[in-house]
């Protein structure tokens, strides 16, 4: 084992591995963060934290991932390279093993113009880091364990054990380099992939086939990306506006009509989206699972953790496996 | 070329309306090109300060003056001591302009009347682009001759990041994706296979992250100081 991670011992057993997601509030409240893992608990082998994610200001992912721990949820640290540098990055990550956290997500994260997109004034003045990119990342988090050594070569008394990850967006211009990229990852020392949503299996399966032809499936454990529909609205903007996203319209089309058999009423359109929209995840998970080569599913419910269980339990991927303390 | 922007003139404005006798400084390389500060937007600029201080019942004597170059002392050396009659110097110059004259030009202050952007090119007139961030350590032959540097928003060195979008880049619609440019480009260069090695962590430090930095070549510096002492 390289990290003795829940994760890492889920991938090893063979079975299908899963792991969601738990963004931290806009607050320094921690029932927030304690609620939702509670929800999550038990309906996957580990939750990513993510790290401000739109670049919006959160709880850090190094400490809502320890709020997530104590409630006896794995957590998956993202840490991203926009807003530290390699001292702070390495600092940080010192921080987090000596504080038991086994997982870490590395990948770029999203540019500090995010922040102002919506509604929030957010932080586009800030200033950007990027002194090392998510693959190079990689590397360091692989250096740091495998040779008890910093980036810039100082050897470390005691190495941090990560189970190193990275992201892949299969459906991402420009898509023929993106099966090589995904290899550089994994020649960096990337232990797991998860990737961005899929809702296009066509085009994730031709993209699978390229990556097995670089046989670089068998070097890590690649979990297919499920974001859970709720709105034909939010399908409407994945496939518009998303990078790398793209819905087929036949899925639009099955939201759009569970929507409008609700007729006015409101309530039960939100409803009946809903059921479709779970619907409609557990049928991608069972096809994403079917593709050779994909280890695991990385389910996001964004602000619908609630929906974990009963999507595990119709995708046939309930009890998670469990492990004997070693 | 240095690519400027003249600031807002109510900054402008702001800076100089409490002199009385100033002079607006063009320089006429880079900065005219992108007619953000040679000497004719020199020219406009007083103009515009003269009748805002008529406007404003602020008496002030505005004039002004342009030279080729304001980063090589022997251009400015002539009008040294005219400039130095003058209680505040706008320079319409790129900030290396600024720079070098505040540090010879004694107690006056010289003031920035534009804000300097970018190293760039004009691909068509009146449009500017950044081509170049001047890191110290060029990887051009390694990127299709397209600097992620510059180009990705992330300087990112081993491929574009997921936000590539229809071939733009996540922060706008406007910006095309820089690895997007660098990945067509290898791939129509036949070079591809460049693109699947890991860059490792770079060295920064020959960047503005390693502090001021300074070419000195030494041959021509010995030269130049041997001429010195022999005709002294």
């Amino acid at each position: 084992m390289k990290s003795g991670s829940n994760l890492e011992k889920v991938i090893a057993s063979g079975k299908p591995a899963v792991t969601a997601e738990l963004g931290p509030p806009m607050s320094a409240d921690p029932h927030e963060v304690i609620k939702k893992a509670n929800l999550l608990k038990g309906y996957c082998d580990a939750a990513n934290i993510t790290d401000c994610q739109t670049a919006v200001v959160r709880i850090s992912s190094i400490a809502a991932a320890v709020l997530a721990m104590r409630e006896g949820l794995e957590p998956v640290m993202q840490m991203t390279c926009r807003d530290r540098n390699r001292i702070a990055i390495q600092a940080d990550l010192l921080g987090a093993a000596a504080l038991g956290i086994k997982n870490c997500l590395c990948i770029a994260g999203d540019h500090q113009s995010f922040s102002a997109a919506g509604k929030l004034k957010g932080h586009p003045g800030a200033k950007n880091v990027y002194d090392v990119d998510s693959i190079q990342l990689v590397g360091i988090l692989k250096k740091m364990r495998d040779e008890s050594m910093q980036e810039g070569g100082d050897k470390l008394e005691v190495a941090p054990k990560f189970f190193v990850g990275a992201a892949f967006t299969p459906g991402g211009e420009p898509m023929d380099y993106r099966p090589h990229r995904l290899k550089k990852k994994v020649d960096a020392g990337a232990d797991f992939i998860q990737t961005q949503g899929i809702y296009d299996v066509e085009m994730f399966k031709s993209q699978m086939e390229k990556v097995r032809n670089l046989g670089v499936h068998e070097r890590t454990a690649i979990l297919g990306g499920i974001i859970v529909p709720r709105t034909a609205m939010m399908l409407r903007y994945m496939d518009s506006s998303v990078a790398g996203v793209s819905v087929p319209k036949a899925l639009i089309d099955r939201m759009m009509k569970a929507k409008d058999s609700a007729g006015d009423d409101k309530k039960q359109a939100k409803a009946a989206q809903e059921a479709e929209g779970i619907k409609i995840a557990v049928e991608l998970i069972q096809q994403v699972l079917e593709i050779p080569g994909v280890k695991g599913v990385h389910i996001q419910a964004i602000e619908w953790e609630s929906a974990m269980p009963e999507i595990l339990k119709a995708a046939g991927l309930y009890p998670r496996p469990t492990f004997p303390d070693a | 070329m240095i690519v400027g922007k003249q600031k807002p003139f109510e900054e402008i404005w702001d800076m100089v309306k409490g002199f009385k006798k100033v002079l607006v400084y063009g320089c006429n390389t880079c900065v005219a090109i992108c007619h953000a500060g040679g000497g004719k937007e020199a020219e406009i600029l007083a103009s515009m300060l003269r009748i805002k201080a008529s406007e404003e019942g602020v008496p002030m004597e505005i004039k002004h003056a342009g030279i080729e170059r304001h980063c090589e002392p022997e251009y400015f050396e002539p009008l040294m001591e005219e400039v130095k009659t003058y209680d505040l110097v706008l320079s319409t110059a790129c900030g290396v302009g600024v720079n070098f004259l505040s540090e010879r030009i004694g107690d006056i202050p010289v003031y920035p009347g534009i804000n300097t952007e970018f190293f760039g090119a004009v691909p068509q007139a009146g449009v500017f682009t950044e081509l170049c961030a001047g890191c110290g350590n060029c990887i051009l032959h390694l990127t299709g001759g397209i600097c992620p540097v510059a180009r990705c928003s992330k300087s990112l060195m081993n491929g574009p990041c997921g936000g590539t979008n229809k071939g733009k880049c996540e922060i706008s619609p406007d910006v095309d994706c820089g690895w997007y440019l660098i990945v067509e480009r290898m791939k129509k260069l036949g070079t591809l296979e460049k693109l699947y090695e890991i860059q490792p962590p770079r060295n920064w430090a020959t960047s503005r992250d390693g502090g001021p930095r300074r070419v000195v070549l030494e041959h021509i510096k010995d030269l130049e100081e041997d001429t010195v002492k022999k005709e002294s």
